[in-house]
């Protein structure tokens, strides 16, 4: 269910404000591709184009194609919410709802649509937990609250939520930077688990796990305060780490700038 | 860089608020100066304690001496003869009115101004929202004798028709059976009291709606969440009690209106479940209407029915503030 | 998701991410259907009231949009559109009668308005003619306005200053409390207290300090509760660099918190103003009312703004309704001016608001 991204010439706008200039590259299925870059480089704005999340930001707009196995996510006729729905996002903050269980937060997404029974519904919080590697914490207390949790708990519980809609897409904004060492040692085990099923994008400004967890990375910087962002180099994980292209990538992974 | 003292930043509105003062001792620094200046603001608020307790004391006294004399029910007579000898008087009729008109004030603003909240915080441009709930903000401000007026020459006038109208389809109900008199009536003065609330209602649920925390707001929709599923499962449950809570001061406001509902209510001593005839009263409106003709007698009266209306105002808006400190202990708990 | 026919367009649509959505002027053009059918309705059934056309038009626009969209776009979508729908129609809704409100006040009430109405009391006018003024009531409800104001901004500022800086145990909680449950008191209720002790028990007659005690008692909580807050706003570190250097806490108090936030204070303290300006329930028992001129607050029946549009309506002829459109005008316009100037000072004071 996996699909592949290609994305070509896209340019992102917050008002008058280009935050992102004529990116083009592709994102392989069944794989993890990492976004590092210097802060304000616009690698986060470019990730939620990529579900049309940044078009809800006042002002945000787009230019270019997204393409989605094939089909224009900007295409003429395409319902964002319905991009949601096949392209999943976990964010920076893990943010389950807080006047929901965890029961409800896992099924939040599937009451949305509706006509799903109850029994088939049980089978997929379940399924969900468990892909996430929360079930046999949380399994005798399921309709707790999900502000109980801890907070690598809690981050895991929305990656559940994401992924019982059954998304081709996973989409994480940084989903780590919020936790402790083992939390996210958690989280990132559970990336290497979630990339047979999905194909996973994920924002990041910790350089050890993206070379820990991508398959293949890619670097974004800008020229200048007040430019946009630009990518600078996409490539195997491997290759960026050891042998970049380009001679900014190898300054700002050996920490001369960034 | 010079920093100006005189404009401090504001803290950004997440941040735990921080106790000012708390951190040195109470009593200062045990200075003449300072016990004097301790002295003058414990004084203060003492004095406010102390206004507190005087009102409910005095209206007390004067409410027992009334009752005393009272030959009729307080609580079941109809008519207000305070002046008569002897005297019967009951608040029947006024609690009765006082609480119809009210209960039509909040079915109408509550979901109204809800509507209007989310409508500034979630649907209108940009643009419009600042200045729209600018000029409500505005609005909250207009003084009640306007509106009093307003609904006496305006509104009265012209609910005649819907009226008829509501007579014409729901009169069988008998409680919308209307027979074509001025509109003077409970459901007049519910409609007038829903217009007046409806710019506080919306202010403090807009607060609220605004304070939902985005980052729940872009989890809904990273699910897949249409705008209405969006308000629905992060922004209503956020800001129910914030919603209860201000329909409770709106409330509060309607039940001890008073000039807007004697400028349009025209007073008898009915208690009739047909809201659209003309009829009935309320606490607030019979002391203003009755007070120029009552004697030292009749005023005793006057605060007896007062202080039933202080009782109830109290322990709405005593179960508003409930509600709002609740909800600060949530929000606290979950950082 | 529904399986819709394939059109070229949407060959390439196995991901179900295209959805049939009605055009952009769609939610206009219905509008706008449902206006013409209710104006239609209206006339044929011959309803003469305004109010009845816009209900029609608003009932259908709501359920015309729920029943086309759910036919094109589907349950979730018709759902979306019905909220989005019904949230637009509750504020036009609302902005009727407000607007009416304003534009009444304003229209009537130039009528009369003029230098001549502003400089001249009620005196030997006969009300069911035209003329007279409602100088005594302006003043009146100035000099009783600033009475208040001289009793309450004091009691309320040093109450905020002892919750905020000095405020803990039981006293503070109780004060915090009943300056709560304050803000709720009816106006009439103050009114009455007043009423029992003042006039009813001490034997003073009617007067515009009578009102001004009521009044006092109604701004004293709105003025505790905006300076708290205004109070609270000021960062602990400034408090702190001035212990540092040696100022005793009252003067921290005087020199550095209190000039810190004197623009966010004055903005409350005003819009308290501007709120018992409009009072009116309190004034009708212990300022009672006069047509003619009284210049002393503390002695004999007053006029008061509020007041005065109360008797004019009362009165119950066209010419008396004049003049209390008029002075209803005169009355927002008061209250108004006192709100921009107060707001304007907020911005004024404090501009670096983020949001």
């Amino acid at each position: 269910m996996a699909k592949r991204i290609d994305i070509n010439g896209l340019n992102a706008y917050y008002g008058d404000f280009k935050a992102i200039e004529d990116i083009s590259m592709s994102v392989e299925p069944k794989s993890v591709t990492a976004f590092i870059g210097p802060s304000g480089c616009g690698k986060s704005t470019f990730l939620r184009t990529l579900n049309r999340m940044h078009e809800v930001a006042s002002g945000g707009r787009v230019e270019g194609e997204v393409l989605l196995d094939g089909e224009n996510l900007y295409g003429p006729g395409v319902d964002p919410v319905a991009v949601r729905r096949v392209v999943g996002m976990v964010f920076q903050r893990p943010n389950p709802f807080p006047t929901m269980s965890i029961y409800d937060n896992v099924a939040a997404g599937l009451k949305l649509n509706g006509g799903v029974k109850k029994s088939d519904l049980d089978g997929v919080v379940e399924e969900s937990l468990k892909g996430a590697n929360l079930w046999n914490e949380v399994k005798d207390r399921l309709n707790k609250p999900g502000s109980g949790l801890s907070g690598g708990q809690q981050q895991r519980l929305c990656i559940a939520r994401a992924i019982a809609v059954q998304p081709q897409v996973l989409l994480m904004d940084e989903p780590c930077s919020a936790l402790d060492p083992i939390s996210t040692l958690a989280i990132e085990d559970l990336m290497a688990k979630l990339k047979d099923q999905f194909t996973i994008v994920i924002v990041t400004h910790n350089m050890q796990q993206a070379a820990r967890v991508s398959d293949r990375t890619a670097f974004f910087n800008l020229a200048g305060v007040g430019q946009p962002g630009r990518l600078i180099e996409v490539d195997d994980t491997q290759k960026i780490f050891s042998n970049p292209a380009v001679q900014a990538t190898e300054d700002y992974i050996s920490g001369r700038f960034g | 860089m010079t920093t100006d003292i005189r404009t401090p930043a504001p803290p950004p509105p997440q941040a735990p608020k921080a106790q000012p003062g708390h951190l040195t001792s109470a009593k200062g620094t045990g200075r003449l100066g300072d016990k004097i200046f301790l002295g003058f603001s414990r004084g203060a608020g003492i004095t406010l304690l102390v206004l507190m307790g005087a009102i409910a004391v005095f209206l007390t006294i004067r409410a027992v001496m009334a009752l005393s004399k009272n030959e009729g029910n307080f609580f079941t007579t109809f008519e207000w003869n305070a002046n008569s000898t002897p005297p019967v008087f009951g608040i029947a009729v006024l609690a009765f009115g006082t609480i119809v008109s009210s209960i039509i004030a909040m079915l109408i603003a509550v979901p109204i101004a809800v509507a209007i909240a989310l409508f500034i915080t979630h649907y209108a441009p940009r643009k419009l929202a600042t200045p729209i709930a600018y000029v409500i903000d505005l609005l909250a401000a207009i003084p009640s004798i306007v509106y009093g007026l307003w609904g006496a020459l305006f509104l009265v006038p012209h609910l005649t028709g819907v009226y008829k109208w509501l007579d014409s389809w729901l009169g069988w109900t008998v409680v919308f059976s209307y027979d074509g008199g001025a509109a003077r009536s409970l459901m007049t003065v519910g409609i007038l009291l829903a217009i007046m609330i409806l710019p506080i209602i919306t202010n403090v649920s807009r607060e609220v709606f605004a304070q939902a925390p985005k980052m729940h707001e872009e989890a809904a929709l990273a699910l897949g969440a249409t705008r209405w599923e969006v308000i629905r499962t992060a922004v209503l449950p956020f800001g129910r009690s914030g919603v209860i809570s201000a329909s409770m001061l709106g409330l509060g406001r309607a039940l001890g209106e008073t000039m807007a509902v004697a400028t349009v209510l025209s007073p008898s001593a009915i208690l009739s479940a047909k809201i659209l005839e003309p009829g009935g009263g309320t606490f607030a409106q019979n002391i203003a209407s009755a007070f120029k003709e009552a004697g030292e007698f009749g005023r005793d009266a006057l605060i007896a029915s007062g202080l039933v209306l202080f009782v109830i105002t109290l322990l709405v808006n005593g179960a508003a503030r409930l509600i709002i400190a609740r909800r600060k202990e949530y929000s606290g708990a979950n950082g | 998701m529904t399986a819709t026919t394939m059109t070229p367009a949407d060959r390439a649509d196995h991901l179900g991410i295209h959805q049939p959505r009605l055009p952009k002027w769609g939610p206009a053009v219905i509008a706008a259907g449902s206006a013409a059918v209710a104006i239609a309705i209206g006339l044929v059934a011959g309803l003469q009231s305004k109010i009845q056309w816009g209900l029609i038009a608003a009932i259908l626009f709501v359920i015309g949009q729920y029943v086309i969209a759910s036919r094109v776009e589907g349950r979730r979508q018709a759902k979306d559109r019905l909220a989005t729908a019904l949230v637009w129609v509750a504020f036009l809704l609302a902005v009727v009668p407000l607007a009416s409100l304003i534009y009444e006040t304003i229209a009537r009430g130039i009528k009369v308005l003029n230098g001549y109405f502003l400089t001249h009391s009620m005196n030997g006018v006969v009300t069911i003619q035209p003329g007279g003024g409602v100088y005594h009531a302006l003043l009146g409800t100035i000099e009783q306005v600033a009475i208040a104001t001289l009793i309450a901004a004091p009691i309320g500022l040093l109450t905020a200053i002892y919750l905020v800086e000095y405020g803990k145990g039981k006293l503070a909680k109780a004060v915090t409390f009943f300056v709560d449950v304050m803000t709720g008191i009816p106006s009439i209720v103050a009114g009455l207290f007043i009423l029992s002790v003042w006039i009813m028990m001490l034997g003073f007659g009617y007067s515009g300090f009578a009102g001004s005690l009521a009044l006092a008692i109604l701004m004293m909580p709105t003025v505790v509760r905006s300076t708290e807050e205004m109070l609270k706003l000021v960062p602990n570190e400034l408090r702190e660099a001035s212990y540092a250097l040696g100022v005793p806490k009252w003067k921290t108090i005087l020199k550095v918190v209190l000039p810190t936030s004197i623009g966010g204070i004055t903005t409350g303290v005003m819009l308290s103003i501007a709120r018992i300006t409009g009072e009116t329930a309190p004034l009708l028992l212990l300022v009672f009312g006069n047509p003619m001129i009284n210049n002393n607050p503390f002695e004999g029946a007053q006029a008061s703004l509020p007041l005065y549009i109360y008797e004019q309506w009362a009165n119950g002829n066209e010419a008396s309704y004049d003049r209390a459109w008029a002075a209803a005008l005169v009355l927002i316009a008061f209250v108004m001016i006192l709100n921009l100037v107060a707001r304007g000072i907020a911005r004024w004071k404090s501009p670096k608001t983020g949001r």
